[in-house]
């Protein structure tokens, strides 16, 4: 029998706000996450006000509009928004597209064309003076910037990060 | 025999009806505004010169020409979900507000539940629950692409649903649209009816009820719960409507809706049913060209 102090994949727990709260070894807390949005992205803090967050899975972390009792065994809460429990945090390509919006830096614009060969899963040599890891892949579409997604940038390159279910020939 | 034939007596300009049938459907998208605007979603599609309408009744429909949703931009951005356009009648006539905690009991693949969601503004709870765990992950996939973030997904029968997961007693709303004998997806799916019998319709009619009385029971007093199908058979639609009224404290109330529609039948081969099932819609396939379909308010008493 796994000790409290273990994540318990089956369910979904509630985030703990601070490090201080903390009393599963390594989850993520709701300061870190909101934290990373910021930091990584820009995206304010403000726009998770009315969100929380939740692990069910190894690392797997949900965001949902709105509270809830915990623990909540279901199959889902929200929509899965990032994996941590990994050296570099990844957001889904989901969460991108529903935050990543608010994003104003580590995002890549990418032309019509660059965006069809992302979305159907394609590595691209695209330049880039920012950081590497990964980044929020935008185009425009209807005269505004929209997230396609997440892609991996390393050594010159654009790596689609785009699930294989979500991949699109466009 | 054609099973559509027994409609004959129900349905006026029958002919017009068996043309219908036979037609297939045009390709229709719903504009999800968890992640844009009808109005942005419409400039896209101007964009990649893809034409569209939209019906009267739902301005945040279109009707695609030439193409399916799949091949747009929109689809891809979470912003059009394929869905017929007579599916996008039960959810407006649930009509969710933000905060409202909604029951979508047979939700999968999703389609209705994200549109709860979307009326709701994506704020308040929709508990999506499906028994078939195979049809619960298409309907997390279409939830995640849409951006849904009010969803609690569960996996049971919903005949006998238990809220124990959940720390609250009662659902506002509920949105009951059963599994059924399909017949109004005809022009859809052409083999919808290779499967008909009556024993199927009567032994999947106890299903349904059961899954209707159990909504009306986890719906709180003055709450609504709106019972869908997309069939014609009344055995399956007032007769359904009819138990569920015996048993429970509930009544069936009118609704509005811009689809032209006919009312609920009150006897049918020798059975009558409460008077109240008038206020129920039928949607014939020639009346608005769509598929068939069956809608009823209820309002849970106290």
């Amino acid at each position: 029998m796994s000790g409290s102090n273990e994540n318990d994949g089956s369910r979904f727990d509630r985030l703990p706000a601070t490090a201080a709260d903390r009393s599963v070894d390594g989850r993520a807390t709701r300061e870190e996450v909101v934290a990373f949005w910021h930091d990584r992205y820009g995206v304010s803090p403000t726009v998770f006000d009315e969100y929380t967050f939740w692990e069910k899975g190894a690392g797997k972390v949900w965001a949902f509009a709105g509270e809830m009792g915990e623990p909540v065994e279901i199959e889902a809460l929200g929509m899965t928004c990032l994996r941590t429990r990994q050296e570099h945090w990844k957001p889904t390509t989901d969460a991108a597209q529903r935050f990543g919006g608010h994003a104003t830096e580590n995002v890549i614009d990418l032309t019509r064309d660059e965006a069809r060969r992302f979305v159907a899963g394609e590595d691209q040599a695209i330049e880039w003076d920012g950081d590497w890891g990964y980044l929020v892949a935008a185009h425009d579409v209807a005269d505004e910037p929209e997230p396609l997604g997440v892609g991996l940038y390393l050594h010159d390159e654009l790596r689609s990060q785009i699930p294989k279910g979500r991949q699109r020939d466009l | 025999m054609d099973p559509l034939d027994r409609y004959e007596p129900l349905v006026d300009d029958f002919a017009a009806f068996r043309a219908a049938c036979e037609r297939p459907l045009g390709h229709v998208a719903r504009v999800n505004t968890i992640k844009t605007s009808v109005e942005r979603a419409k400039r896209a599609l101007d964009e990649e010169g893809v034409e569209f309408e939209s019906p009267d009744w739902h301005p945040g429909l279109v009707k695609l020409d030439g193409t399916t949703t799949g091949r747009t931009w929109g689809a891809f951005h979470g912003w059009l979900h394929g869905q017929e356009e007579v599916s996008a009648l039960p959810a407006t006539v649930c009509d969710p507000k933000p905060g409202d905690r909604v029951f979508a009991a047979c939700a999968a693949p999703g389609g209705k539940a994200t549109q709860l969601a979307a009326l709701a503004d994506d704020r308040g709870l929709v508990v999506a629950n499906d028994r078939n765990l195979g049809r619960l992950s298409a309907l997390r996939f279409n939830a995640e692409r849409l951006g849904v973030t009010s969803m609690a997904v569960t996996n049971r029968d919903a005949g006998n649903y238990s809220l124990a997961p959940f720390d609250f007693e009662a659902f506002d709303r509920a949105l009951v649209d059963v599994p059924c004998s399909c017949e109004g997806t005809i022009r859809k799916n052409p083999d919808a009816l290779d499967e008909w019998s009556l024993q199927r319709i009567e032994s999947i009619a106890g299903t349904q009820q059961s899954i209707l009385q159990r909504a009306v029971q986890a719906t709180k007093s003055g709450g609504t719960v709106v019972y869908s199908t997309c069939t014609f058979a009344p055995e399956e639609n007032e007769a359904v409507l009819d138990a569920v009224l015996d048993g429970e404290n509930c009544r069936v109330v009118e609704f509005e809706c811009g689809l032209e529609t006919r009312s609920g039948i009150t006897e049918w081969e020798g059975e009558h049913f409460d008077s109240s099932v008038e206020r129920a819609k039928r949607v014939y396939p020639h009346l608005n060209d769509t598929g068939g379909f069956f809608c009823a308010k209820l309002e849970v008493a106290g």
